[in-house]
Formats: structure tokens, C-alpha cells, sequence
């Protein structure tokens, strides 16, 4: 087991990779009185087409699969894991994003009982017909609930918008209709090849103690066995650099439209300091200009096209990249005109030093804020693994970026070709 | 487990440190507490929108955000909310403990002193905000007011309060009258501001890893009331006693129906009742092993949620469900039946011992938030029950079977309201 103190954070993290492949992350919190574990996969709604576990042929599996597959883990032949959970006083959860399927609990009692119920839920999976079914109408309930929400569909809009082949215009929980055709065969093929402990990590933080932990996970790992997985063969379709559709627009009903331009992030695998250092660019250049204290920002609400409802988020993964920055507006064309415009204009930018040191001091304390969070230090820390990068190593990398760097970033960063807009509105007499 | 508080009354504040190791950064709440009325609320929900667009010293936004991102990006928040028939206005600065950052100058002095300007300067002219300030917030509130239509789970919560509790202080929207607004001017804000920090309860909260004495003397410098102050009753309006229910059909441009029922327990958090009332709940519909998810969702596959929530202040219990408006019938009789079975007793001894561990859990993580730890006890504040951590888990703990039972035939159904989609309740 490996120990490793980070003293700008005053955090002791044991870590292992076992055997069979799975990573093994500790991070003793004392002072707490909750502990927080998350089992999770390198697996999201986006790997639709692969090579199965000991199998030559990619095949294609229907829309949503992914997270189909995580409502049903809970159901074993004989029960509902969370009735187990339940029992020894946790609460457990998951959920599926885009490139990650996560499991997890949070407890203040029985702490290792839970973290083997939640390694051995996962690690047995039990599909019938009969329970594919029945959650076929959960699954659409849930479906139907984000088409009725405004924000969603502006969300994926902007993705469809951006996109023209990459699964990440899809929704995560597929459609309706998709969902009704997964069968108990699919979910076996997705799961024996993307639930191996080779393609998995497991994270467990707060009040414990780590040798004994570490020990517990390793005895329970070696009563089981694997098939052997050669690397996951993922395949994603041809996708262009430049944008699908410049302008979607979407009726639905909403008292004030919505709008959101996307901006395309170049189709470049990036991991490591590499992938790190252009997530932490792009946070930090929308925040510079976008948060409520930054120029562009100004400009927006003294044109009054903005009102509080105004975000950006970046999502920057390996297979793909995205920003989006919208807000409720009555005026959508003068709102994606101007944010197009602004963006645009950062080519001829220059960030100050004084502006970037103050950047810095605020990413910094934003990093440290969040760590306050054990659900935070958890996911985080395994999705980035995924991409090759230490969380714990990010405040010291921030201290070491230069103006230089970012402006050269700022400069190269917006292409017009790489910008969509997506809009919600009421709907309108076409002509 | 027990918390930490440290109580001091000064300068007609009640100050509360809470010092615990747990978390990278400090925390600072200041709360300004009043009766819920029709003629301020208004007021109090603009409040915040105006007060984080500068002080006196940083009169733009630009310069207040300029001087947080100093602060290692210290994160401001104001924003009002409603418990029970009192409305609470909070400011909430947070910054990162300095033992972890490469600078030892004092940002703790420095963030109390931008605090006591946010709340006690803000950017002020001769006859108000800055007039430019003020009229855009007021459109900014405007168009926040409009748009919870948008969020169909919390319009059909407010369409529920509106009706069941029609004529009672509580249905008061906490986010404020878009009528009210084309009347408010510019001076009469700034003049109920300037009596609102003078005559609200209030109470100032810190919590993170520092010497209370040294932050006590620091912030009782600054930090002063008159004693004019208003007495706040916690709820002044009379139980309603006896009910009989109404159902409220409404149709709007949706996919998913949201069945929500509102009933009345008529028991406050300083009740002797309240620890059945929250082992009660936990087994109706507060986790997602009560009867409501496993049988409206898991056995019947009838809803994506199915939950149940308690009013702690005014002694309301409301379900809330997202159902296929086609579901509607059968989605009812169910949780009406989950009811029934609370009432008959129909649970078994197991279900009620774990109900009470998920409820201690739940109360031992959300002490190991920052903010949850000071929302916790402020509750105690507001709730008029002051109690240790432990002998509040003690109290759940000794909850028995009968007063469950009990507790479950005190609550009454008054009111189900459905949103559905357009002509979508008449199916059968």
C-alpha cells in the first residue's frame, strides 16, 4: 500500500492497485463523522460501440444502455441492494454521466460492512426479463421528467447542436423509445466488459481506519475471479471539427426564452498535464470574463440580456469537449450574437499578470473550498484518474502556470466555425 | 458526538461560534429574521439582488467580485428564505483558511471587514440604490418570479401552499409579488433596509478551525443593533384543528403529471411530538426505503420520485410525485393507502429501528457540512427548542411504535393538487 502525504492540502492518501487491476484509493478523514465511498467505471453513455470482453466484432448497443444498466444493479433475484443499505443505516446512490457510471453510499456507522456491500452489489450482477421490463416505466418516467425541464433540454440541445455524430448528443438516459428495446443479454455484454476491475477505481474517504480497510478490499477482491481484459476497444464515429447546425431552436413552452451558445472544443485526446492544463485554461478564461465580476459579464447585464438565471460550464473529457454559456433572456438573437462576438474577440485579448495572479488566488481557494466536500474529493479524484491526472497535484500545478501560457491559450482558443447557438422558446409562426 | 457552540449577546446580536476542525475553509453567516408579511416581502426578496452588486467602498460589481477573487475566491451569497411564518434574510461569506494558502497575511481581518461592509454600506446615493442598480434587480426579480412557472415541481408546490393554506401567513411567496413591484421606489427600499438591520432578529454564525475568542472580538467591534427591536413569533397564526380534504386539478404544457398532497400535523419543532413526527415521516415517504418509494415506485413503477417532506415551523407534511398523468387514480389511492397502513400500524419493529439510524445518519452528515452545520442550529433558533446533538438523538432514538402511530392519526389530509397535461386527467 502506498502512502503519500499532500502537505499543501494537509491530506494522507494510501493508494494500491490490486491484482486484478482495481485501483484502490484511501483518504482517512478522523475529524468527520461521515464516510463517503464511490465504486466507479470508466463507462458512460457515450461508449455504445465497442469490442465485447473476448469477442473480435464491434457491436452497437441500443441508446441509454448505460444508465439502464445502473438502475438495474440494484436489483438482485431476491432483493433490492438499498434494502441492504438501508439495514446498516446508509444511504446509497449512483448515477451516469456521459463518460462515467458511479455507485456510492454515504454512512456515519457500519462503514466496513458498506463498503463490501457496495464492492459485492456491483460485482454481482443479476438481470431477468421480468425485471428489464418493470423498469422500462421507471426509466420512461424519468425520461419524460427531464423533457418537461427547460434547462435539460437546452443542455442537450446545445450538444445536439455542436455535434453531428459523437454519442454525446444523445441524452444519457436515451429515449423512450431505445429503452424499450434493451434486453437482459445487452446489459450482461455492457457490463462483463466495462465493469472489469481493470477499468474500475474505488475511493472511500472519511472516518476509517486505512490499513485495515485496504486489507478488507484486498481479501474480498481475491475470492473472486475475471476473465482476462485485454484493453476496451471503444470506437467513436468520424466526427468533424466544425459545428452540426448553427442555430437549433426548440419550442416548448417557457415564460422567458432560453438561450446558450456552445463552443466546440477541438477533437484532440488530451490526458495528464496536458488534459489538466487545458480544463484549468478554459475554467479559468470563462471565469475571468463570465463570472459576475468579469468584463464580459458587465457588458451582458448593462445590455440587459442577461438576468441571474446566466451560467457557463466547460465538460472537457477525452473523446470530446464542450463549453456552453446561456442564460433566460428575452432577447436570444442579441444575446448569441453578442456572446459570439465577445468570444471571438478574445483572440486580440491580453490577460494582465495582475489578472492572472488573482485568477490563480481564486481557483486556488475555489479547489480548496470544494475539498470541504468528501462526495467532491471522491468523484473527483476517480474521474480524473481516468484521464491520468492526480486532483491532489492540482494547487500546486495552478501555482506554476504562467501569463504566457495563458495567453497563447487565449489567443488560439475560439474558432467561428466551432460556435452554436440553441434556443428555447414558445412557439413560432414559421414562415 | 456533540457540537461545539460558543454563545455571546452583545450589542443586542446573539453571536454563535461553532470552532470544529472539519473543513478547509471559515464560514460566516449573518441572519436577519422577521413576521412573514404581505406588505415587506417584496422588499426582502429584492434585497439581496441589490446588495451584491457593490458597497460603499466597492461600489461596482466588477470591484466586490475583484476584491472576493483577492479573498482566494471567498464566495458571497445572500438570499432569503421562509420557515414557518417568519422570513429570514442571510448573508453568507466564505473563505479559505489560511494555514493552507502561501500567504500568511491576515485574510480573516479582511474578510470580517468586507462582511460588515456588504451588510452595514452598501453602495448608497442621496434618495437610495444607484437608480440604475435598483431598476435592474427589480427586473432581475421580475423575471425570476415569472419563471418558476418554469420549474413544474416547485410551481405545483406553490400552487399546493397557495390553496391549502390560502388566507394564512405562511402562503406568503418567499420570492415576492411581480404586482408589488412597479410601485416599490428606490427610497422606500433603502429606508426598510436601514430599519430592517435595526429592528430583525439577528444572529451572526462562524464555523471552521479558528480561535473564537480572537474572531468574537473581531467582529463585536463592528457589528452593532439598537435594541428597538421586533419581537418575531414563531407562528402566530391558529392551527388549523379540523380539516376535510379538496382536490385541485390544474393543466399545463407537460409530460409528467406532479401529484402533490398537503396535509396538516399541527406539530412544531418544539413539540414534545416532533421526534415521532420525524421517525413518522422517515417511514412514510423520507428515504428511499419508506412504503411511498417502494410502493408507488419500485412495486407499481408508477413514478420516478415519490417523497415526503416535513414544514418543521407550521406543521405541514407534503408528498410530492412525478406520475404519467394517465396514473393519476391509481398514483393516489396508493399513497393514500401508505397512509392508511402508517395509521393501522403496519409496520414492523425492524423497519422503525432502521428508520431511526437513517434519520441519526442523515443528521451526523449534515453536521459535517459547514452550512448545515449553522442551518442546524439556527433551527434551534428559530424553532424556540434549544437541545444537544446527543440528547436530540436520544429523543429519536426512544421513539416507540405507538407514538408512531399516534403521530401518523394526527395528520390529516387537506389538500391534493394535481398539474397534469391538457386533457390529461379524464382518462379511465
Amino acid at each position: 500500500m502506498n502512502k503519500q502525504y499532500f502537505d499543501t492540502i494537509d491530506e494522507t492518501l494510501y493508494e494500491e492497485k490490486l491484482d486484478n487491476g482495481l485501483q484502490v484509493c484511501l483518504l482517512p478523514k478522523p475529524e468527520l463523522a461521515k464516510t463517503y465511498g464511490v465504486f466507479m467505471t470508466n463507462y458512460g453513455s457515450i461508449d455504445q460501440s465497442f469490442v465485447p470482453i473476448g469477442q473480435t466484432e464491434a457491436i452497437t448497443v441500443p441508446d441509454g444502455i448505460a444508465h439502464f444498466l445502473e438502475h438495474k444493479l440494484f436489483e438482485k433475484e431476491d432483493r433490492d441492494v438499498f434494502t441492504d443499505f438501508t439495514k446498516q443505516a446508509a444511504s446509497p446512490n449512483a448515477f451516469t454521466s456521459f463518460t462515467e457510471t458511479a455507485y456510492l453510499f454515504s454512512a456515519t456507522s457500519n462503514i466496513e460492512k458498506n463498503v463490501l456491500t457496495l464492492v459485492d452489489f456491483v460485482q454481482d450482477p443479476y438481470f431477468s426479463e421480468q425485471s428489464v421490463e418493470k423498469e422500462k416505466g421507471i426509466i420512461a418516467q424519468e425520461i419524460n421528467m427531464y423533457d418537461d425541464q427547460p434547462d435539460w433540454r437546452l443542455f442537450m440541445g446545445t450538444n445536439k447542436a455542436l455535434f453531428h455524430n459523437h454519442p454525446v448528443n444523445i441524452d444519457i438516459a436515451g429515449t423512450v423509445d431505445s429503452i424499450y428495446t434493451i434486453t437482459k443479454d445487452d446489459l450482461y455484454t455492457c457490463y462483463h466488459t466495462f465493469y472489469h476491475p481493470e477499468n474500475m477505481i474505488l475511493f472511500v474517504t472519511g472516518n476509517f481506519d486505512a490499513q485495515k480497510m485496504m486489507n478488507l478490499i484486498k481479501e474480498n477482491q481475491q475470492k473472486k475471479s475475471f476473465d482476462k481484459l485485454d484493453d476496451i476497444k471503444r470506437q467513436f464515429p468520424e466526427e468533424p471539427d466544425t459545428v452540426k447546425e448553427k442555430n437549433l431552436k426548440i419550442n416548448m413552452p417557457v415564460s422567458i426564452p432560453k438561450c446558450a451558445v456552445g463552443i466546440k472544443e477541438p477533437n484532440k485526446p488530451l490526458e495528464g498535464e496536458e488534459y489538466l492544463k487545458r480544463d484549468l485554461f478554459v475554467d479559468m478564461v470563462l471565469d475571468h470574463f463570465f463570472s459576475t465580476g468579469g468584463e464580459f459579464y458587465q457588458k451582458l447585464y448593462d445590455e440587459d440580456l442577461i438576468d441571474n438565471s446566466f451560467f457557463f460550464e466547460s465538460n472537457l473529457q477525452t473523446s470530446f469537449g464542450y463549453v456552453s454559456i446561456g442564460s433566460n433572456t428575452n432577447n436570444p438573437e442579441a444575446f448569441s450574437a453578442q456572446v459570439q462576438e465577445m468570444l471571438l474577440s478574445t483572440k486580440e485579448l491580453e490577460i494582465s499578470e495582475a489578472d492572472f495572479e488573482r485568477m490563480k488566488k481564486k481557483k486556488m481557494g475555489q479547489l480548496l473550498r470544494a475539498m470541504n466536500s468528501l462526495e467532491f474529493i471522491a468523484n473527483q479524484f476517480a474521474t480524473l484518474s481516468f484521464k491520468k491526472v492526480n486532483l491532489f497535484d492540482i494547487v500546486p500545478f495552478i501555482q506554476k502556470l504562467t501569463v504566457q501560457d495563458i495567453n497563447t491559450f487565449l489567443n488560439t482558443w475560439i474558432e467561428e466555425d466551432r460556435l452554436a447557438t440553441c434556443t428555447i422558446q414558445n412557439q413560432t409562426v414559421d414562415k | 458526538m456533540s457540537v461545539k457552540e460558543i454563545k455571546q449577546n452583545e450589542n443586542n446580536i446573539q453571536f454563535h461560534m461553532l470552532p470544529n476542525k472539519k473543513h478547509k475553509t471559515l464560514t460566516f453567516a449573518v441572519k436577519f429574521r422577521a413576521t412573514l408579511e404581505r406588505e415587506t416581502i417584496t422588499k426582502r426578496a429584492l434585497l439581496p439582488y441589490v446588495l451584491k452588486q457593490g458597497t460603499a467602498s466597492f461600489p461596482t460589481r466588477k470591484e466586490l467580485q475583484e476584491e472576493l477573487a483577492e479573498l482566494y475566491g471567498a464566495v458571497l451569497s445572500i438570499g432569503g428564505s421562509k420557515k414557518g411564518e417568519s422570513h429570514i434574510l442571510t448573508f453568507y461569506l466564505e473563505v479559505p483558511n489560511e494555514k493552507f494558502l502561501p500567504e500568511t497575511t491576515s485574510l480573516i481581518e479582511r474578510a470580517i471587514e468586507l462582511l460588515y461592509e456588504i451588510v452595514y454600506k452598501p453602495n448608497q446615493e442621496e434618495n437610495g440604490f444607484p437608480q440604475r442598480v435598483f431598476d435592474r434587480e427589480k427586473e432581475t426579480l421580475r423575471q425570476n418570479i415569472l419563471s418558476i412557472k418554469d420549474d413544474k415541481a416547485s410551481y405545483a408546490n406553490m400552487r399546493l401552499m397557495d390553496e391549502m393554506c390560502s388566507g394564512e401567513r405562511y402562503s406568503i411567496h418567499a420570492q415576492g409579488y411581480e404586482e408589488d413591484l412597479s410601485e416599490l421606489s428606490n427610497q422606500e427600499l433603502l429606508t426598510y433596509y436601514q430599519n430592517l438591520r435595526q429592528e430583525d432578529e439577528m444572529d451572526i454564525y462562524v464555523s471552521g478551525d479558528f480561535d473564537a475568542e480572537q474572531i468574537l472580538d473581531l467582529l463585536t467591534r463592528q457589528f452593532k443593533q439598537s435594541s428597538k427591536k421586533k419581537e418575531v413569533p414563531v407562528n402566530d397564526d391558529a392551527p388549523v384543528q379540523s380539516v376535510t380534504s379538496k382536490e385541485l386539478i390544474e393543466e399545463d404544457q407537460v409530460q409528467q403529471a406532479k401529484l402533490n398532497i398537503g396535509y396538516r400535523t399541527n406539530i412544531l419543532y418544539r413539540d414534545e411530538k416532533y421526534p415521532a413526527l420525524q421517525v413518522f415521516n422517515g417511514m412514510f415517504g423520507g428515504f428511499p426505503s419508506s412504503k411511498l418509494f417502494i410502493n408507488v415506485r419500485e412495486k407499481n413503477s408508477l413514478a420516478y420520485y415519490a417523497v415526503s417532506r416535513m414544514e418543521s415551523h407550521k406543521g405541514l407534511l407534503f408528498v410530492m410525485s412525478g406520475i404519467a398523468p394517465e396514473d393519476y387514480e391509481k398514483a393516489l389511492k396508493i399513497i393514500r393507502e401508505q397512509m392508511e397502513a402508517m395509521k393501522n400500524g403496519d409496520f414492523t419493529e425492524e423497519e422503525l429501528a432502521e428508520t431511526k439510524l437513517l434519520i441519526i445518519n442523515q443528521l451526523k452528515e449534515t453536521l459535517d457540512h459547514t452550512q448545515g452545520m449553522i442551518e442546524f442550529m439556527y433551527q434551534q433558533v428559530v424553532g424556540q427548542k434549544e437541545m444537544t446533538v446527543d440528547e436530540l438523538f436520544e429523543g429519536i432514538q426512544q421513539v416507540t411504535r405507538e407514538q408512531v402511530i399516534e403521530v401518523a392519526n394526527q395528520v390529516q389530509e387537506n389538500m391534493v393538487y394535481l398539474l397534469t397535461s391538457e386533457g390529461g386527467e379524464a382518462d379511465e
